[in-house]
This record gives C-alpha cells, structure tokens and sequence, in this order.
C-alpha cells in the first residue's frame, strides 16, 4: 500500500557469554559471543579454567615421573601423549627402542586413534541435534577398546603404560588373539554406522558447507591433524616425519575437499578404516625379544634440547625439552594441538548462527586439558 | 622425512640478505637479532626455495642472564624444518618484536609467553593474559618466581 | 548488520577481566580452611533427639531415588563420569536419569575434574543457584586434595574449601564401579538424615564466609 510507512527496525548487537560450565563446551571453556539477533558477529575465546601449570611442575620431577602428567593433558587419547613425551626424551638422550617395543607402541597407538575418533564423531552428532544415539553406539565400541587397554596395562583411560626406552610391561598371551577377534567386529560397525548416516539429510543439511576454513588460513595459523587434512593439506607426520616403525606399513592419508563439518567427519571415519588396517599390517609381524631398552628410571640426558612430536589423533602434539643434565628437565614446553587448533575457531564461526557455531565447535574435537595444560 | 636445515646452511641463504643479523647457536638452530627477527620470518616465509609457511610453536626459555624465545617452521612445500631463537637480556620487562602479522598462529602462543614468562612482544593486537588473570602476582614459569 | 571483519570487540574486555581477577584474588585470600561435612553441623544432642518419622522415611526414599545432576566435569574424571551414564554402567537404574544442564533444576553436584582458582567463583555461584536439598559428591583425587598437581600455583587443594561435600570418592579416575558405590553411600546417607528440619536456623559455617560474589548494596 502506498501510504504505508516503512517502519525500519533499529537493533543493536549484544554480548553473551557462554560460560565455563555449558553441555556443549567440552570441557571448561568460555566465550563471549557477540551477537546481532542469532547471527554470530564475533567471538572471544576464554581459557585458564584447566590450567594446572603442567609445564612447571614438569621442572620438579624426573623424567620417568613425568609421564602420567601427561596422561592428563589429552585425557581423551591418553596414551598418544605418552608416546609423544617418550619420543622426545629419546632423542634428547639418544636411546633406541627395541622392535618389540616399537611394535606395541604403533599397536597402541592406533588402537587409542580409533578411540579418539570415537569419541569425537559421537559428540559432534550430539551438539548436531542427534541426542544420545550414535553417541551411544560409538561409546559401546569405545568400551569395548577399554578392554583390550585394561587387559594390557590394568588401566582404562590414563594408561601410564609407554616408558622411556620401550613400553613397561609385556603383552599378555591373550591380548593379540583378542584384538585379532576384535578388528573384523570393529570393521563390520563401522560400515554399518556409516551405511546409516553418510547421506543423511539432516546431517548433510547442518554439516555440509558449514564453517568453511580455507587451506590458506589453515596454514598460516598452524592447524594440523584430521581438520587440516579436511581442509586439504595432505600432511601425516607418520608419512612426512616417520617415528617408531611407521615407515614400514602401507595406509593412506584420507583428505577432503572443501573444509567444512561434514569433510571433518568423513576424514576422522576414513581414519578409522585405515587405523584399522595398520593393527591388521602390524599383529601379523610383531616380533619376540625384549620390549624395553636398558634405561635406569632416573636418567640424566646430556646438556641440550630436543623436539619430539607425532601425529596423534588430534594433530601434531609435541614436546621441546631442554636438559641440564640433572635428573629433571630444565623446561619442557607442550606443542599442544587443541590450543593452535583453536585459533581459527573466530574466523570460521563469523556470520553463522549459534547453533551452527555449536557444531563446528565440535567439529573441532577439543580436549580443554590440552588447552590449558 | 622432515629434515631440519643445519645451522650452516641458513645462515649461508640469510647471510646475503641480513648481514649482520644472524649467527649459528648450535648444530640446528640459528640465532637472530631481536630487531631484524620480522624481517626475517617475512624473507623464510615468502622466498623461493625457502617456503616456510607453517609455523610449528613459539616458546621462552628462562636462562638466569637471559630469557631465550624460540621459534620453529616447516616447509610444507619441501618438507623441511628451521628453529630460530632470539634473546632479551634484561629481567625486566624484556620484549621482542612480535609475529602475529606474519603467522596467525603466533597470536595465542605469544600471548601464552606474555603470560607465563612475562615476555611483551611489540606489535601485538592483544597482549593480554590468557591463561592466568588479571591481577596475578608475577609471571609464574619464570626460576625466580616464588609462590 | 554487516560483518566487518577487521573490527574489535565492541565492549571493553581487559576492564571485565580486571574485575572478574578481583573476585579471584579475594575468594583465594578468604579460604583458608576446609568446610565441614554438612552432617557435622547438626549439634550431636539434637541428633539424639531426632527419630525419623515415617513421612521422614517416603521424602527421603523420594530423594535418594532420583537424583539429578547437575554439570560439572572439567577434566579427566568426566570420562569415567559418561561412562557410569552410558549403556555399560547404567546410572538411569540408580535414578540418576537426566543430566540437568541448568542447576536450578538440579540437586547433585559430581565434581569430575581439577578446580583451578580460576573457576572457583563459577563452581561457587553453580553451587548457590542449586536448590535445598542439594548433596554434592567430589570424585575423583583432584577433587578430595587437589590430587597430583596439588602444588600447582593454580590448583585448590580439594573441592572442599569451597563448597562443602558429602562424599569423597577416591581414585584418579575412579572406576565407573567406584562411582556408582559412592552414589549409593550417599543414598544411604541421605535415608539418614531428618527429611523435614529447616537448615536455615542452623548454625551454617558457609554464612559466616564472606562470599566475593554477593556486590555491596551501600555504595
């Protein structure tokens, strides 16, 4: 009508905070969201809620006392930062594992990336609106490696089980016919579950070309692991820097084309399959003979530094020690993935909505103990 | 394999360039001139052969006379590796130009040294701290800090 | 509204910080001791005095059949904490159903993580907006003593200088099993106590703790 007038709507932006304790924060994480109606303008990440000074009280104990610190720093996949703080430490002091202990540390260290992912694609289905069910199926499958991991080392999560030199114990007589039983029933689920939800619509709808992050910002802001392989770069530590005997198995790097949500979670399933197929590569040829080298528990490394780092579920997680020749470090700093992974949470979210930003928080896969260390 | 670049070889690329900024400290590191320390990551990011486009940490290390700030990039391109370090000299408030304009992934890792080392990096948007607040006495991973 | 992408946040957040840091350092400056085991407060003659009633008996089984709680898993411990909720350990069978995201609408607290000094004043103000009757359960051996990074610079030594706690649940991280045994302590102690009496003619140690987050209304 002409003699309507246009009324036009002032509004203003407003600042929410999304608190530490929130269910869909893993963990304790804080942000201060700025937004105009239920449009995402700009985020303030917030941390410190966890931090537990890890890197200090490293300085206190030796180097072997050391290592079920940290196992609290990604609780969620403990014993890949063992493996990662035990690699450094052998190049610092130049020790060579044996090719058992080698053997049992690729074994465990593929058998905790599948749980990670596990754990990471339940949640994501979960913050997308999937309350609870493949949540729940993917934990099942996720207690059934508790298991194995109890059968090896008497721990479930926090495994304390890899030392300076090879791993601690031996593997039981049951455990390699067990997991032999278990990699077939693992294999079946997994393309079960992905028969069900790999053209879903409502997953495609919230997922598919939500939070776009580009291979160069990626790059430049240091991202590494299964979300920079969805973005498009085709780096593996275990290919590109091998440790352990990792050079010796044949798998592929899954990686995807676009950088959203939805290749996010078709990278971390594919990585599941070929985690899968090194355990098959890797029972077939373990060897006998001893599993540890002949370190004493306190060892004295010479004067210098070193980097160690590996490729654990989440990306690159690294230690850079430096030693004085005493029985502790002189400083340790923890290369973390989660908290460099993070950086580019603020440029992906911009111009979604909060849901949205729920799930590409979670496509992430944090572990607010890396963050804050 | 990731091969880091000896000492030797950097400083024979960035020797050309920066003629009085860089010198070897040890077999793989190199250490730079705190002044010329942007000049040089903006040389190893963009030149040819050189490429070093991801950053992999930033760090601090608390030598009694000197506080050591480490950096390390690779090349994704030829999958190579480089570790510079620059020092302050003074224990109060020491500070070294920052590269938050270069790598975006330096933001938060600078900010965490500012923090815990009490290191302030010139040029930075937001140098605050990210783990501890505001109003925390000291800067705690220093050796001289005590409860 | 257009997104400009070079543009800062539009509050001051340094001067918000500033003030949240306050708060810290005077709930840090103000625990010194550790509050006592909200059984302990009742006098020990007035215990005598108290037979349970029958009514006493229907609340407190309403109560301890279906406790709901409230979030708080920071660290470590939650992994063993989803696991007691997921289909191997059932916790819905022992009446713990739903998680409550709101703690309004809560009345169990499982702490399931390291309490830094940071996120003291927020679990504080988690405990306060829970309603009567509310237990809290500290798992975990973070939670009883600050655990294995007791001499952090930024870790509490234990959940009970701030809020006071029922039960200590020991273990790093207790087993799902371990929990489920320390929820059914808790039932078994809440089918002790007197359902009806007003807690608030009690002497109540938490009221005499000036509490950061309370603003002063003269000013």
């Amino acid at each position: 009508m002409t003699t309507t007038q246009e009324i036009s709507l002032q509004t203003e932006p407003f600042v929410l905070n999304m608190g530490p304790l929130h269910p869909s924060t893993h963990g304790v994480y804080r942000m201060r969201v700025t937004l105009d109606g239920e449009v995402v303008l700009d985020i303030e990440p917030m941390f410190g809620y966890l931090h537990r000074g890890i890197e200090k009280l490293m300085e206190e104990r030796t180097y072997t006392g050391s290592i079920p610190l940290t196992d609290r720093l990604d609780y969620a996949s403990a014993m890949g930062n063992n493996l990662a703080y035990c690699v450094a430490v052998e190049k610092l002091a130049k020790i060579r594992v044996p090719e058992r202990g080698e053997y049992i540390r690729v074994i465990t260290a593929e058998m905790i990336r599948i749980a990670n992912h596990c754990l990471a694609v339940g949640s994501m289905l979960n913050d997308a609106g999937a309350l609870g069910t493949p949540f729940f199926y993917l934990w099942n499958e996720r207690e059934k490696l508790y298991d194995l991991f109890e059968m090896l080392c008497g721990q479930r999560v926090l495994h304390n089980y890899i030392r300076i030199g090879g791993v601690s114990q031996d593997l039981p007589d049951e455990f390699l016919p067990a997991l032999e039983k278990f990699v077939p029933q693992l294999h079946k689920f997994i393309n079960e579950f992905e028969f069900f939800l790999k053209q879903n619509e409502i997953l495609i709808a919230r997922a598919q070309g939500v939070g776009v992050l580009s291979k160069d910002v990626a790059l430049n802001c240091g991202i590494s692991g299964p979300l920079a392989r969805a973005s498009g770069i085709k780096r593996d530590l275990r290919r590109d820097d091998p440790y352990s005997v990792y050079d010796r198995f044949e798998f592929d790097i899954p990686t995807g084309e676009n950088g959203d949500c939805y290749d996010r979670y078709r990278v971390r399933m594919e990585e599941m399959k070929q985690s899968l197929h090194i355990i098959d590569q890797a029972i077939k040829k373990v060897p006998g003979g001893p599993f540890r080298a002949k370190v004493p528990q306190i060892i004295r490394p010479p004067a210098g530094e070193a980097y160690g780092h590996i490729e654990g579920p989440k990306g690159e997680l690294g230690f850079y020690l430096v030693s004085d020749n005493s029985i502790a470090p002189y400083r340790c700093h923890i290369r973390s993935t989660s908290f460099i992974n993070l950086t580019a949470l603020r440029q992906m979210v911009k111009g979604w909505k909060v849901a949205d930003l729920i799930v590409i928080f979670g496509s992430i896969d944090i572990t607010m103990g890396e963050v804050d260390r | 394999m990731t091969t880091a670049l000896s000492a030797k070889e950097i400083v024979s690329k960035l020797s050309a360039k920066f003629p009085e900024a860089v010198k070897e400290a040890g077999a793989d590191s190199v250490l730079v001139k705190s002044a010329s320390l942007p000049a040089v990551a903006e040389y190893l990011k963009t030149a040819d052969g050189l490429k070093f486009d991801y950053i992999n940490y930033i760090t601090a290390v608390d030598y009694y006379d000197y506080f050591e700030v480490v950096y390390m990039m690779t090349s994704t391109e030829y999958n190579r590796s480089v570790t510079l370090k620059t020092r302050c000299e003074t224990r109060n408030r020491p500070s070294v130009p920052s590269l938050a304009g270069i790598y975006q992934g330096a933001d938060w890792q600078e900010r965490e040294v500012y923090d815990l080392m009490g290191v302030t990096f010139k040029g930075h948007p937001n140098m605050k701290r990210v783990f501890l607040w505001e109003g925390f006495d000291g800067h705690p991973l220093r050796k001289d800090w005590n409860k | 509204m257009e997104i400009d992408e070079n543009k800062e946040y539009i509050y001051d957040s340094y001067q918000l910080d500033c003030d949240e840091g306050k708060i810290i350092e005077q709930m840090k400056a103000s625990t010194k001791k550790s509050i006592p085991d909200p059984a302990d407060w009742i006098d020990a003659d007035l215990k005598r005095n108290i037979v349970l009633t029958s009514l006493d008996w229907v609340i407190d089984w309403a109560r301890r059949s279906s406790l709901w709680t409230a979030i708080c898993y920071p660290a470590c411990c939650g992994m063993e904490w989803m696991a007691t909720l997921a289909p191997r350990f059932d916790g819905a069978r022992f009446g713990m159903e739903i998680m409550r995201a709101s703690p309004r609408q809560a009345d169990l607290l499982i702490t399931a993580g390291t309490l830094t000094w940071k996120m003291a004043p927020n679990v504080r103000r988690i405990y306060n907006q829970m309603a009567e009757p509310k237990w809290v359960i500290a798992m975990g051996a973070c939670g009883i003593s600050g655990g294995i990074f007791r001499s952090g610079y930024n870790v509490v030594p234990g959940y009970n200088k701030i809020i006071p706690v029922d039960v200590y649940v020991p273990g790093c991280p207790p087993r799902p099993e371990a929990l489920l045994y320390g929820i059914q302590q808790l039932q078994k102690k809440i089918g002790r106590a007197k359902a009806v009496p007003d807690l608030s003619e009690l002497p109540n140690p938490l009221n005499e703790l000036p509490n950061p987050l309370k603003k002063d209304k003269k000013k």
